[in-house]
């Protein structure tokens, strides 16, 4: 008899601690489910995302001229390299083997990269203009900037110092200037992002 | 004893039922507005992607002269919930208009193609030049439009109905009635005289797949088309609200059936 | 009763910051009557609905734009681009809806039950103030849409204000910042509509204090006695109110996927106009009834005093019905009176609805304009008065029914409820809580009290 009546007990218990579970656990889903909304919220919005890629006309850059232009928020570096520029470039490049792997750097480069793969037209130089240490604007658009001891750009807030391909030669910063996603649409219009 | 109790009984009841006459009484409206079947009414209501492209072709070409959009982007066309145009079609359809951008370096403002990113053209450039052109009268923007004209629909659909009803309710003045000058009259809308001429009739916009456009298919088109316009959100709210409802559902019932199980040793 | 927690990490932190034990006192130690009914569950719901109300609008503030030119685009660029944009202001703007029906049931609870009464007159006094605090907060939220129903009922509201004598107008031009409503009034909208739903967090607090002074009220009005009168708060209350929060829940939902702007006005569609006023101007339903108690009175100044006692007198409930029955469930006059106040609560929202011109006809079931009427019959205008039979057809001005209703309102305060105090004949009170649940035979009766001393503590 009292067996019977623990193991209905107990039955009842297990039946009871289900629908505990079960409760508790719809509770969280619930607000899993509601918490989700509140993070996505915050993530870029459809305007912001509509002007996630811009078109630049660079029919008016002149050799050895750069513009700036403003992309996601950030000075974009578009500069009309000079043949001497891009010797330059070319010749502190590192060496590579066929898949990409550096095996040589005589330069020393930090971050090495050849010239080669951070261009799509070696005359077009198009980078990110925010210093790879702590997110400065370098200076070198302007003819009348310093330029660093490279002839690329120079960084004014901690002395990084850029070539004429964007890679970083002296100063603190880690990285190359970082190149973004562009292509040409046309000769004279090239689309960035 | 007993009287007081019948007193206050009967006077209880009197506030009843005056609180329940007077919550149930609906305010007695001039005009009826027609009320039509949409496509999107309902719990589980979508708007018809066809209806759709018509209605903003409705309003490229005839509404879009004198009505902006300033909220509508040429990327929503191609969202989803609404006409469904492809990012091809958008970019075409933004490409067809001119758009003026700028300052440009020399400080001038200039046009060029439009972009799925840019905001539907208006048809003038400010306030003031939009009164000039329309005898002083300000053709409203038309974003929000449909959800801004009230009417008897409880789930606020009476905003498609309200737009249909004007835009079909051009009739002759009848005789007695007073009409300014400039003015049209519209059997629907608020004191019977409206600024706005109307704007279509039967034939008025050639649809591509042959759909009918008698005045009345046209303005239901357009109308569904600025009821999409208004909520672009609106078959994204229903469907989470589905699930949202669903999950409420089994939440109230386990919850129900823990409560009955925990108060059992009470009761 | 410090509690003995299993795990040593909580008992390190609770032996420096006693939360668990003061949490686990709380819910557990915490002795609640157990006849509770479903009408205890509007405070928490309440309660649930302001973290509801902080968390939607924490993260509307976040795209939101506080300028005149920007504010409107700002709110239908969050229901158009802005990821779940829609879902977040739809749940805020209906939430406001919802907490006010959970706090007016919460009130009318309150009231019925009598659980202003001593020792809870404090309580009672802090949850007016919360009141206060949900109506300025309700009231500048709403402007900040800057919609045509923004802009004007911030016009209509802050304009009252100039009824005071001398200072009247010079108080409107502090709060406006300017010379009408405009983008100063705005933007300390916005940050103070930022800030009075913390303050009423405090409160709430306040609140929440007050009442675990004492303990909850229950049905019968009488105190707890003992244990047997008495259940642990949690898991008995805890499941009780989600039970309860998921058939709040699902009313809430409907509101917001099925008919989110249904509760709104469509005129706060247009963008705010301060040269075009337009044809009428209502506040959201929750104001109506406060609304329809200012227009009742012609004259200005005395309706916006008259609008302000409507709520002062709550204040001082707990002096003016002073009958030692606390519950209603005992007070069978009370009760009839106690539900007119129901209704007419019911008549006076539905008269801030209308324009008050307006007449309802009760027998055809329809509020019509004077113009309205006039056309149907061949009637002048000076014809119509507060009431009228025009062509057979009854009709009551909805301005006069707002005045009786507001008479009612007043005098069931000021009037019914000292008299009931005096010479309410009310049914005899069961011995404890414990004898009035048990089934019959269990239940010793009381005297019925008549002037005695009151149930203390």
């Amino acid at each position: 008899m009292a067996d019977h009546a623990q193991t209905a007990q107990g039955a009842g218990e297990t039946r009871r601690d289900f629908l505990y579970l079960m409760s508790a656990s719809a509770a969280a889903f619930g607000t899993a489910a509601v918490v989700w909304p509140f993070i996505d919220m915050m993530n870029p919005s459809s305007d912001v995302l509509a002007l996630s890629s811009i078109e630049v006309d660079i029919s008016g850059v002149q050799v050895g001229q750069a513009i700036t232009v403003k992309w996601r928020g950030k000075p974009v570096f578009i500069r009309h390299r000079t043949p001497e520029e891009i010797a330059s470039a070319q010749k502190a490049d590192p060496e590579v083997d066929a898949k990409g792997h550096v095996i040589a750097n005589p330069a020393g480069l930090r971050d090495p990269q050849t010239d080669a793969s951070r261009v799509k037209k070696p005359e077009w130089l198009i980078l990110v203009g925010v210093c790879t240490h702590l997110g400065c604007v370098p200076l070198g658009q302007k003819s009348s900037d310093p330029r660093g001891e490279f002839g690329g750009w120079y960084c004014p807030c901690h002395g990084s110092q850029y070539d004429t391909s964007g890679r970083i030669r002296k100063g603190p910063a880690p990285l190359d200037l970082e190149v973004p996603a562009y292509a040409f649409e046309k000769d004279t219009v090239v689309k960035i992002g | 004893m007993q009287k007081r109790s019948i007193a206050l009984n009967g006077l209880a009841v009197l506030f009843g039922l005056t609180a329940v006459l007077f919550i149930a009484a609906s305010p007695h409206e001039e005009v009826d507005i027609p009320r039509e079947h949409w496509s999107f009414q309902g719990f589980f209501g979508k708007f018809d992607q066809a209806q759709l492209k018509r209605g903003f072709q409705v309003y490229k070409e005839v509404c879009s002269n004198c009505h902006s959009a300033n909220l509508l982007y040429y990327r929503n066309l191609s969202q989803p919930g609404g006409p469904g145009f492809s990012e091809d079609e958008v970019k075409n359809i933004a490409a067809s208009v001119q758009i003026t951008d700028g300052p440009n370096d020399q400080g001038d403002m200039f046009d060029r193609p439009g972009k799925p990113s840019d905001a539907f053209k208006a048809p003038f450039a400010n306030e003031q030049a939009a009164r000039a052109a329309n005898n002083g009268a300000l053709p409203p923007d038309m974003s929000v439009l449909a959800r801004s004209r009230a009417g008897k629909g409880f789930f606020n659909y009476a905003g498609a109905d309200y737009i249909h009803a004007i835009l079909t309710g051009y009739k002759d003045a009848p005789s007695g009635f007073k009409l300014q000058d400039g003015m049209n009259y519209n059997e629907y809308f608020r004191g019977h005289q409206i600024g706005m001429p109307p704007p279509l009739a039967d034939g008025a916009v050639t649809f591509a797949d042959g759909a009918s456009n008698k005045l009345d298919d046209e303005a239901k088109d357009v109308a569904a088309f600025l009821t999409w316009a208004g909520e672009p959100s609106m078959e994204a709210r229903k469907l989470t609200g589905l699930k949202a409802m669903l999950f409420l559902v089994v939440f109230t019932l386990l919850f129900y059936a823990a409560k009955r199980k925990i108060w059992a040793k009470i009761h | 009763m410090a509690a003995v927690f299993k795990n040593p990490v909580i008992r390190w932190i609770d032996h420096r910051l006693p939360v668990f034990s003061y949490l686990q006192h709380e819910a557990n130690d915490y002795p609640t009557p157990k006849n509770l009914s479903y009408w205890w569950n509007f405070g928490s719901i309440a309660g649930f609905m302001l973290m509801v109300m902080i968390a939607t609008g924490i993260f509307l503030a976040m795209q939101y734009t506080p300028h005149v030119d920007h504010a409107f685009n700002s709110v239908e660029r969050i229901m158009r681009d802005v990821n779940y944009g829609w879902l977040l202001r739809y749940i805020h703007m209906n939430g406001a809806s919802m907490f006010f029906i959970a706090v007016y049931i919460h009130i009318f609870r309150g009231i019925y039950y009598g659980s202003f009464k001593p020792p809870r007159e404090l309580l009672w006094i802090i949850g007016v103030v919360i009141l206060l605090l949900m109506m300025a907060t309700a009231f500048m939220g709403y402007v900040l849409p800057w919609g045509q129903m923004s802009f004007w009922g911030a016009t209509v509201i802050t304009n009252l204000f100039s009824a005071f004598p001398w200072v009247g107008p010079k108080i409107v031009t502090l709060l406006w910042g300017g010379f009408a409503v405009d983008n100063p009034t705005l933007n300390r909208f916005f940050s103070l509509h930022y800030l009075l739903p913390f303050v009423i967090l405090g409160a709430v607090v306040m609140h929440v204090i007050a009442l675990h002074r004492f303990g909850s009220n229950n049905p019968t009005g009488i105190d707890m006695k003992g244990q047997q009168d008495s259940i642990p708060f949690h898991p008995y209350y805890t499941v009780k109110d989600l039970y309860g929060l998921g058939v709040f829940m699902l009313f809430y939902a409907f509101w917001v996927f099925y008919a989110p702007v249904a509760l709104g006005d469509p005129d706060n569609f247009v963008p705010a106009n301060p040269l075009q006023t337009p044809p009428e101007i209502v506040p959201e339903w929750y104001f109506l009834p406060f609304y329809a108690i200012l227009r009742s009175i012609p004259n200005k100044l005395v309706g916006v005093i008259a609008m302000f006692s409507s709520i002062l007198v709550l204040f001082v409930l707990p002096w003016l019905d002073r009958s030692p029955v606390r519950s209603g469930a005992f007070r069978p006059a009370f009760k009839r009176f106690f539900w007119m106040l129901v209704f007419d609560c019911a008549i006076l929202m539905f008269c801030g609805k209308y324009p008050p011109t307006n007449y309802w006809m009760p027998f055809d079931l329809t509020v019509m304009s004077p113009d309205d009427i006039i056309a149907g019959t061949k009637l002048v205008v000076d014809d119509l008065g507060s009431i009228t039979f025009a062509n057979g057809h009854f009709g009551i001005q909805i301005i006069f029914l707002g005045q009786l209703a507001a008479i009612y309102y007043f005098a069931f305060f000021i009037v019914i409820l000292p008299l009931l105090s005096i010479f309410e004949r009310t049914l005899p009170l069961p011995l404890s809580i414990s004898k009035a649940v048990l089934p019959q035979g269990g239940g010793g009766l009381q005297q019925p009290a008549a002037a005695k001393a009151m149930e203390k503590a």
